[in-house]
C-alpha cells in the first residue's frame, strides 16, 4: 500500500525481526531433568535432561543451553576439573564433551567431541555400556565403569581410548581374595571415586558390593573392601583415610584405606532409620567443618514401609538431623563449600529433585531453604492462564516488590551461591510484569525483564471462599520427637484443593494498581493493591446472565461459597469486589477499565458490566442461541455427546475384549471354528476401523452450533459509536458465533460518579458473515492507531488518540482480519487468513514495534498466533501480512494455547508444564542470555596435582569465552529447529 | 444469529407493506398476508397500481438475504408474500428488456448492487444487452456448476456448489489418504485428500458431481498439496458459502469430453488427453498456458469474497438501559443489509461460462481467456462506481437505520 510506504522512512531498517529462530531464552524449570552436575572452580551447575537438552546456570543472567542430537536422556554430567569443558553421558551410552568456548567478547556453549566405547569384536554390548565415570582431576582421563564390570580409561578431550591402562575385570577378579564370597560375579561397575589426596588411587565399587582401591600406575589393586551388601553409592573422605559406602538395604558403612590389609573390617557400620527394611541410601557425602564434627548427608534408606514413598535427604551434624522431604523425585544432589578453593566448610545444600532446584542454607541455623533466581517452579501448581503487562511504573514496581518481601521471610538472607560466569547482558529497557494464573486459586507475579524469570510476588485468592482445606494445616512441622526427623522443602504442590479456584482470566492497570481476576467458576474477583494488611468482608455480587431463558439447565459444578466473616488480606492485593455469574460457567473474556471503574466479563453464557466503584452491574446480556437451548440441555450437551461417544467405543474395546477372553477361556472346550469366528470378527473390527479412517465434515457454520454464544473477547473504548461528531466510552464483545455487540455507556460527570448510574445501551450488533469466532476487536484513531490503554495518556506514555479522523473497527475472527467504518458500520478491508491457508487464529495482540536503530521510529502491529503454530505480523491499519515464522510445533497444542504477547513484539509459551519460552519479534527488545565464563585459574588446588604438560600453566589463562544464543550460534540454532517436526 | 427470531415477532402483522418499483416511479400498498391471492390478481394489480395495463412484465422481489428473485407464478408468489418482513420490496421490469441475469442467488451476490442500482436507478441508461440466454431462472437457483472445463485437464473437475442461502447441508466429508502420481523421478506415492462420504441428501450428493474417494485437489483456487486433513478442512469451512473444489474424481467415466475440433475455439483446450492424467502433467500444462495454477479462471480471486455481507444490526436511539430490558429486547430494529466491498459493474461473460447444472444443459461456453482481464478491468475502474453507487443506494433508502 502506498499509503505506508510513504510513512516509512527511506532505507529503514524493519523493526520488526526478520531472523530465524525467534527464540530467546527459556524461563522456569526443564521439564523432566535426569542429571545434574556442578563444578566448583567454574561455579557453574549443569542439568541434563530426559530430552536431551544440557543447561548450565551460573550467577543469575548467566545461563547456557545445548541439545544433545541424539533425542536421549542425558544420564550423567561431569565437569571436567579446572576446566571449562564437561561430559555427558546420554542413555544410548554416547559421550559427549562440551565447552564453553569465547566468541566476540561472550562465552558460548558447544559440544566438541562425541565418543562411543567399543569393545573387543564379538562382546556383548553389557561390557561396553557405560554406568560410572570419573573425570580424573589431572583434567585428562576419563574413567569409564561398565555393566561387564570392566573400567576403560580414555583420554580427553581427544576421546582416545588407553587400551594398555584399562582395567579389566579379569584382572581384578584375580586378585580377589578367594574366600570373597565365592568368587561370584561382581557385577557392575557401580561408583568411581579418586582419593582426594593421591589421583593415583581410585576405588572401583561394584554392584556386588566388593570395592577395590586400584592404582592408576602401578596398574594393580591396592586394596579390596569386601562389602557384602548390594552397592549404591561411595565416598572417598576428603583426608583420603576412609571410604564410605552405601547400600540397598538402607546401611552405610564407612572402612578404613590403609595398607594393604585385605582383610580390613569395616570401621562403623549402620541402619540410619533401621530396625524394619529400609530402602537404598543411593548417594552419601561425608565433609569436615574447620571445627567441629562433619557434615554426613545422604539420600534415600527410609523405612520401607511407613515412608517408602518419601523423597528424602537427611542431613546429619552433631546433634541437629534433619530428613528434608521433598514433594517429588529427587534426581541428585551436591554440597557447596565455602573458601577459595571451594574445600572450606559446607555453606549449601543443592538438591535437584523432578519439579524444582532446591537450596538449603547449611550455615544458618535451622537451615532455611535460598530463594533460587532462577529454575523456579512455574508450575508450584499447574498454570491456568498468563497476562503480560510491559513497562510497569517504577512505584507499582515498588510496591509489589515490598508486598512480595514480606512474603518471604522465611528464606534465608544469604546470597545465591552459584555465582560462576559474568552476567552481560545490559539491563533490562524497562520493567515487566508477568502474572501467571494457577490451579490452585493463586496469581504469581514474575519479574520478566530479564532473562531470569523472578518471583516478586504471590496472590492467593482461595481466602475469600470456605474450601475443603484446612488453612491451619499447616504439613511443615511435624510433631515433636517425630522419627525420622521430617521437615517439608520446596514449593512444587501440584495438588489443588478445590478445582473451581483456578484462575482462567486476568487482567492489570499498571497505572492505577488495580487487578481484576476471574475464575473456574465463574468468579470475578476486583482487587486494589495496600500497602497494608486489612480484614474486611468481600461481598459477593450474584449476576444471573441466563436473563430468564428458559428450558436451560446448568449441569456443572456450583458456584464457590463466600466467606461471609471480615478475612485478614496481607499487604499486597486485596479484593474488595466479588462478581460470581450464575451458571458458574468459567470466565471465558476479562477486561477492566480503570478510568471508568468498570469490569467486562463473559462466560459461554454472556457477558456483563460491573461498576466497581458503585459495587453493581451495569449491563447483563444473554448470548446464549435461542435454537441451542432448543435442546433442553444446556451447553453442556456436546461434552456430555463427546462423553457418550467415549464410554460407547470403551464399551465396544471392551466387549471385543471379554469376548475374546472369553474364548481363550474356553479355547480347550470349544471346537475350533468357535475361535475362528471369534478371529473372524476381530478381524472384521479391525477392517472396519481401518475403513473409517479420520475424517472431518464440511459444513458451514450454522446459529445453530453450539457454543456460539461464547464470549470470546472484550473491549473498551472511547470512539465513535453514534455519530462522527460525538465520541462515546462504548464495550464491545465478540462471541464464538461471530457476533459482536456494541454498547455505548453514559458515565456520570467525575464529580457525581459515585451517585450518579452508570448506563449502556445497545448501539451496533454485527454478525460476520462466516461465523467464524470472533477473538479480537481493536479500535484504530484516525491515525489507523491502535487506542492507548486506559489512563495511558493521561499518564503522559502514550500520545493522545486521533479524534478528529474517523475511527476504525478492527474486528479479528478465527479466520479473518476485517476493518470496518465507524461510526457507520461498513466493512473497509479485510485480510483472509483460513480461506487461504487453512490456519486459523489462536492468539492475537496489538504490539509497538520500535525501530534499534531511530528511536523515534515505530509502527504497531497485530502479533498472530495460528493453530498451525506460526506466528504472523499483520501491519495496522492496513492488514497486510507482514512476516510470518514457524514459532511452536503445531502439534504442541498446549504450547499454542498457552501463548502470551507483550505489548512490543515478545512473546511466551510453555514448553512443558514448567517451562516458558520466550521469543521476540521485535529488534528493540531482545532478552537473551549473553554472558562469560572465564576458565578457572589453574593455581592448582592441590599441591598433589601434576604440573600441566604445556604453557597453560601462565596465572593469566583467561580464555574469554562467549554464546550468543539467538543469531549465530549452531547450538542454539540446533536446539529449536530440532524442535519442530 | 436470532434473525428467525425477529421474522417471527414481525409476522404478528397480518399486513405486507409492498414497495413496488418501475423504472424511476414506485407505489407501496398493502396485501393481507392471510389471503396473498394468485399471482395472476397480483400482476393485474401491478399493473394497475403503475397504471401499465398493457405492459408486459417480469416481477421480482428482494428477499430476505438480499437477493432479486423472480415473481411469475403462484408458489413463488406466495412465498414472497410470506417471508416479506416486514417490506416487500417489488422490481418491475419491461419483459423485452429485461435482464435475466440479474436473477438468481449466486448472480445477485457477486453484482447485486450493481444490478440491484441498474434496476433501480438507471433503468434507460445504455446497458449491454443480455448476453443469449441459457436459460431463464424463474423458479430456480443454481445449486453446483463445473466450472473451468477448457482449461482444466480432462481428468480433472473442478465444482462449484452454491451454499449461499440454501437450508440444504454442503453434506460430505474429506479423510487423508494416498495417491500414486507421475512425477519427474517416476511413480510416486504421495499423501492426499479424498472425499470419504457422502450425507444423503445434501447439497454434494445432490449435484451428483462429487462422490466418495475422489481426490481432492484444490480448495477455491488453493492447493492442498502440503496441507492437514485440518487445514483443508478449515479451508472448506471457511469458504463454504461459496465452495470451489477441483477434484480429480475416481470415476473417470464421466469426464466432460471435449471435442477437439470445437475445442480449438477456446484455444486452450485441444490439449491431448493422455499427459492429464498425472498430477505432474496438470501443472506442467498450466504452466504452459502462462498462468499460475491456482487462477480459477472463471472466477477470479476477487469473484470468491462473496461472503462478506455481514449482518449490521444498529439499536434504535430510544432503546431503554438494557437492565430494564434484559436479553430479549425486541426494539424495532431491522437488518440492513450492507453494500458489500465487492461491487462491480456486470460482467456477463462471467457468469456466462458457468453451467447450470439445473438447466440440464451441458453447453460448454468460451470466452474463457477474456474473462480474467475482464475482471482485471472492472475492479480498477469500479472504485468510482461504487462510492456512486453506495451513495445513491444510502439516498434511495435501502439502507435502513432506525
Amino acid at each position: 500500500d502506498s499509503g505506508e510506504r510513504v510513512r516509512k522512512p527511506p532505507c529503514h531498517p524493519s523493526p520488526v525481526c526478520l531472523l530465524f529462530p525467534p527464540q530467546t531464552v527459556e524461563h522456569g524449570f526443564p521439564h523432566q531433568p535426569s542429571a545434574l552436575g556442578y563444578s566448583p572452580s567454574l561455579q557453574l551447575l549443569a542439568i541434563g535432561t530426559r530430552s536431551g537438552a544440557i543447561k548450565l546456570y551460573g550467577a543469575p543472567g548467566v545461563e547456557f543451553m545445548g541439545l544433545h542430537d541424539e533425542n536421549a536422556a542425558v544420564t550423567q554430567v561431569h565437569f571436567m576439573p579446572h576446566q571449562v569443558e564437561l561430559v555427558t553421558l546420554l542413555d544410548d551410552n554416547s559421550l559427549h564433551m562440551w565447552t564453553l568456548r569465547g566468541h566476540k567478547g561472550l562465552s558460548e556453549l558447544l559440544e566438541i567431541g562425541r565418543f562411543t566405547l567399543t569393545g573387543p569384536p564379538g562382546a556383548p554390548p553389557s561390557v561396553t555400556r557405560v554406568t560410572a565415570v570419573l573425570a580424573h582431576t589431572s583434567g585428562e582421563l576419563l574413567l569409564l565403569g561398565t555393566e561387564g564390570g570392566h573400567v576403560f580409561i580414555v583420554e580427553v578431550p581427544g576421546f582416545r581410548e588407553l587400551e594398555e591402562r584399562n582395567i579389566s575385570l579379569d584382572q581384578v577378579a584375580a586378585s580377589v581374595p578367594d574366600d570373597y564370597i565365592g568368587r561370584r560375579n561382581l557385577e557392575h561397575v557401580e561408583a568411581l571415586q579418586e582419593n582426594p589426596i593421591n589421583p593415583n588411587q581410585v576405588v572401583i565399587g561394584y554392584g556386588r558390593g566388593l570395592m577395590v582401591i586400584w592404582d592408576l600406575e602401578k596398574r594393580c589393586a591396592i586394596q579390596h573392601i569386601p562389602a557384602t551388601q548390594q552397592l549404591e553409592s561411595v565416598w572417598w573422605t576428603e583426608d583420603g583415610s576412609y571410604i564410605l559406602s552405601s547400600h540397598s538395604d538402607g546401611s552405610y558403612c564407612r572402612w578404613m584405606v590403609g595398607g594393604e590389609d585385605v582383610n580390613d573390617e569395616e570401621e562403623k557400620s549402620d541402619i540410619p532409620y533401621g530396625h524394619f527394611p529400609c530402602k537404598a541410601i543411593s548417594k552419601i557425602i561425608q565433609l569436615p567443618t574447620e571445627e567441629g564434627p562433619p557434615f554426613l548427608l545422604f539420600s534415600g534408606g527410609m523405612p520401607r514401609a511407613s515412608y517408602g514413598d518419601r523423597h528424602c535427604i537427611t542431613v546429619i551434624h552433631s546433634k541437629t538431623h534433619v530428613a528434608l522431604d521433598f514433594t517429588s523425585r529427587i534426581i541428585d544432589f551436591f554440597v557447596i563449600r565455602d573458601g577459595l578453593q571451594h574445600t572450606g566448610d559446607p555453606s549449601a545444600l543443592v538438591v535437584l529433585v523432578e519439579e524444582e532446584l532446591v537450596v538449603i542454607d547449611l550455615q544458618t541455623d535451622c537451615w532455611p531453604v535460598i530463594q533460587t533466581p532462577y529454575l523456579v517452579p512455574l508450575h508450584s501448581s499447574a498454570i491456568t492462564c498468563s497476562h503480560h503487562v510491559s513497562a510497569i511504573p517504577l512505584k507499582l514496581w515498588e510496591r509489589v516488590i515490598a508486598a512480595g518481601e514480606l512474603q518471604n521471610t522465611h528464606y534465608s538472607k544469604k546470597p545465591w551461591p552459584i555465582t560462576g560466569g559474568q552476567n552481560l547482558a545490559p539491563d533490562p529497557p524497562q520493567r515487566d510484569l508477568l502474572l501467571t494464573g494457577h490451579e490452585d486459586g493463586t496469581v504469581h507475579f514474575w519479574d520478566a525483564s530479564g532473562v531470569c524469570l523472578y518471583p516478586l510476588y504471590k496472590l492467593s485468592t482461595a481466602g475469600v471462599f470456605h474450601t475443603d482445606a484446612d488453612p491451619n494445616d499447616n504439613m511443615n512441622q511435624g510433631a515433636e520427637g517425630e522419627w525420622p526427623p521430617f521437615r517439608k522443602v520446596g514449593c512444587f504442590d501440584p495438588y489443588s484443593d478445590d478445582p473451581r479456584l483456578g484462575i482462567q482470566k486476568i487482567h492489570l492497570c499498571k497505572y492505577s494498581g488495580y487487578l481484576t481476576v476471574a475464575g473456574t467458576a465463574g468468579q470475578i474477583l476486583v482487587l486494589e493493591l495496600n500497602d497494608e494488611a486489612a480484614e474486611q468482608t468481600v461481598e459477593a455480587k450474584v449476576v444471573d446472565l441466563l436473563q430468564g431463558q428458559e428450558g436451560f439447565r446448568w449441569k456443572g459444578h456450583t458456584r464457590l461459597d463466600v466467606r461471609e466473616e471480615p478475612v485478614l488480606f496481607p499487604p499486597g492485593f486485596q479484593p474488595f469486589a466479588l462478581v460470581q455469574c450464575q451458571p458458574p460457567a468459567v470466565v471465558t473474556a476479562l477486561t477492566l477499565h480503570s478510568e471508568w471503574k468498570l469490569v467486562a466479563f463473559g462466560t459461554s453464557h454472556g457477558f456483563g458490566l460491573y461498576d466497581y466503584q458503585q459495587k453493581n452491574t451495569v449491563l447483563i446480556k444473554c448470548t446464549l442461541n435461542p435454537s441451542d437451548q432448543l435442546a433442553m440441555e444446556g451447553p453442556l450437551s456436546r461434552v456430555k455427546s463427546i462423553k457418550k461417544s467415549l464410554r460407547q467405543s470403551f464399551r465396544r474395546i471392551r466387549r471385543s475384549r471379554v469376548s475374546l477372553r472369553k474364548h481363550h477361556v474356553n479355547n480347550t472346550a470349544k471346537v475350533v471354528s468357535g475361535l475362528q469366528e471369534a478371529n473372524a470378527r476381530l478381524e472384521a473390527e479391525l477392517a472396519e476401523m481401518e475403513l473409517a479412517p479420520v475424517q472431518r465434515k464440511i459444513e458451514a457454520r450454522s446459529s445453530d452450533d453450539s457454543f456460539t454464544g461464547l464470549v470470546r473477547t472484550l473491549y473498551f473504548a472511547d470512539t465513535f459509536l453514534s455519530d462522527s461528531s460525538h465520541n462515546t466510552p462504548s464495550l464491545w464483545a465478540g462471541t464464538n458465533g461471530g457476533c459482536v455487540f456494541a454498547y455505548m455507556l453514559r458515565l456520570p460527570p467525575v464529580e457525581h460518579r459515585a451517585d450518579e448510574p452508570v448506563t449502556a445501551q445497545p448501539a451496533k450488533e454485527i454478525q460476520l458473515m462466516h461465523r467464524a469466532p470472533v477473538v479480537g476487536i481493536v479500535v484504530l484513531d484516525g491515525h489507523g492507531a491502535p487506542l492507548p490503554e486506559p489512563l495511558e495518556v493521561a499518564h503522559d506514555l502514550a500520545r493522545s488518540p486521533d479524534m478528529q479522523g474517523s475511527h476504525q473497527l478492527l474486528v479479528i475472527s478465527e479466520e479473518q482480519f476485517k476493518v470496518f467504518t465507524l461510526p457507520k458500520v461498513s466493512a473497509k478491508m479485510k485480510l483472509k487468513l483460513t480461506a487461504v491457508d487453512g490456519s486459523r487464529v489462536r492468539r492475537v495482540g496489538v504490539a509497538w514495534f520500535c525501530s534499534s536503530r531511530t528511536e523515534d521510529y515505530g509502527e504497531s502491529g497485530l502479533v498472530v498466533l495460528t493453530n498451525q503454530g506460526d506466528v504472523h505480523v499483520v501491519s495496522l491499519p492496513h492488514v497486510k501480512m507482514q512476516v510470518q515464522y514457524p514459532c511452536i510445533r503445531r502439534e504442541d497444542v498446549s504450547g499454542i494455547a498457552s501463548c502470551v504477547f507483550t505489548k512490543h513484539g515478545q512473546g511466551f509459551y510453555l514448553i512443558s508444564p514448567s517451562e516458558f519460552e520466550r521469543f521476540s519479534l521485535s529488534t528493540c527488545y531482545l532478552v537473551e542470555p549473553r554472558c562469560l565464563v572465564e576458565a578457572p585459574l589453574h593455581s592448582g588446588s592441590s599441591s598433589q596435582r601434576r604440573s600441566q604438560p604445556d604453557g597453560a600453566s601462565s596465572t593469566h589463562r583467561y580464555t574469554q569465552l562467549e554464546y550468543v544464543s539467538n543469531c549465530d550460534t549452531s547450538t542454539r540454532f540446533f536446539f529449536s529447529r530440532s524442535r519442530r517436526p | 444469529m436470532n434473525k428467525n427470531h425477529r421474522v417471527q415477532s414481525s409476522r404478528s402483522l397480518s399486513a405486507v407493506e409492498v414497495k413496488s418499483k418501475f423504472g424511476a416511479e414506485f407505489r407501496r400498498f398493502s396485501l393481507d398476508r392471510s389471503k396473498p391471492g394468485r399471482f395472476d390478481e397480483f400482476y393485474g394489480l401491478l399493473q394497475h397500481v403503475h397504471r401499465i395495463p398493457n405492459v408486459e412484465l417480469l416481477v421480482g422481489y428482494a428477499d430476505v438475504h438480499g437477493d432479486l428473485l423472480p415473481i411469475n407464478n403462484d408458489d413463488n408468489y406466495h412465498k414472497a408474500i410470506s417471508t416479506a418482513s416486514p417490506l416487500l420490496r417489488l422490481f418491475l421490469q419491461r419483459k423485452e428488456e429485461a435482464d435475466y441475469t440479474a436473477f438468481g442467488t449466486d448472480s445477485l451476490t457477486r453484482k447485486k448492487n450493481t444490478v440491484l442500482s441498474a434496476v433501480l436507478l438507471r433503468p434507460d441508461t445504455n446497458r449491454k444487452k443480455p448476453p443469449v440466454i441459457i436459460s431463464l431462472p424463474r423458479d430456480f437457483r443454481p445449486v453446483s456448476s463445473i466450472i473451468d472445463v477448457d482449461i482444466l485437464p480432462e481428468t480433472h473437475r473442478r465444482v462449484r456448489l452454491y451454499k449461499h442461502g440454501q437450508e440444504k447441508p454442503l453434506g460430505f466429508y474429506i479423510r487423508d489418504g494416498s495417491s500414486v502420481r507421475v512425477t519427474a523421478q517416476g511413480l510416486e506415492k504421495l499423501p492426499g485428500i479424498f472425499i470419504s462420504r457422502m450425507v444423503p441428501g445434501g447439497l454434494a450428493e445432490s449435484t451428483g458431481l462429487l462422490a466418495v474417494n475422489d481426490e481432492v485437489l484444490e480448495v477455491n483456487g488453493i492447493e492442498v498439496a502440503g496441507k492437514s486433513l485440518d487445514q483443508v478442512t478449515d479451508m472448506m469451512i471457511a469458504n463454504s458459502h461459496n465452495l470451489i473444489i477441483t477434484v480429480k474424481p475416481a470415476n473417470q467415466r464421466n469426464n466432460v469430453v471435449r471435442s477437439g475440433g470445437g475445442g480449438a475455439a477456446s484455444g486452450s483446450s485441444g490439449r491431448s488427453s493422455d499427459s492429464g492424467a498425472s498430477y505432474y502433467g496438470y501443472s506442467s500444462q498450466a504452466a504452459a498456458a502462462s498462468m499460475p495454477t491456482h487462477i480459477i479462471q472463471n472466477f477470479p480471486v476477487d469473484e470468491l469474497e462473496s461472503d462478506d455481507e455481514d449482518l449490521v444490526i444498529e439499536a434504535g436511539g430510544e432503546a431503554e438501559p438494557i437492565r430494564r430490558a434484559p436479553s430479549n429486547y425486541s426494539m424495532p430494529s431491522l437488518p440492513r443489509y450492507e453494500p458489500h466491498l465487492n461491487l462491480r459493474t456486470a460482467t456477463t461473460s462471467v457468469s456466462a461460462s458457468a453451467l447450470s447444472i439445473n438447466a440440464n444443459g451441458t453447453l460448454p461456453t468460451s470466452g474463457s481467456s477474456g474473462s480474467l482481464s475482464n475482471t482485471n478491468a472492472t475492479s480498477t475502474t469500479s472504485s468510482p462506481d461504487r462510492a456512486m453507487e453506495r451513495r445513491s443506494l444510502e439516498e434511495d433508502g435501502t439502507v435502513i437505520t432506525l
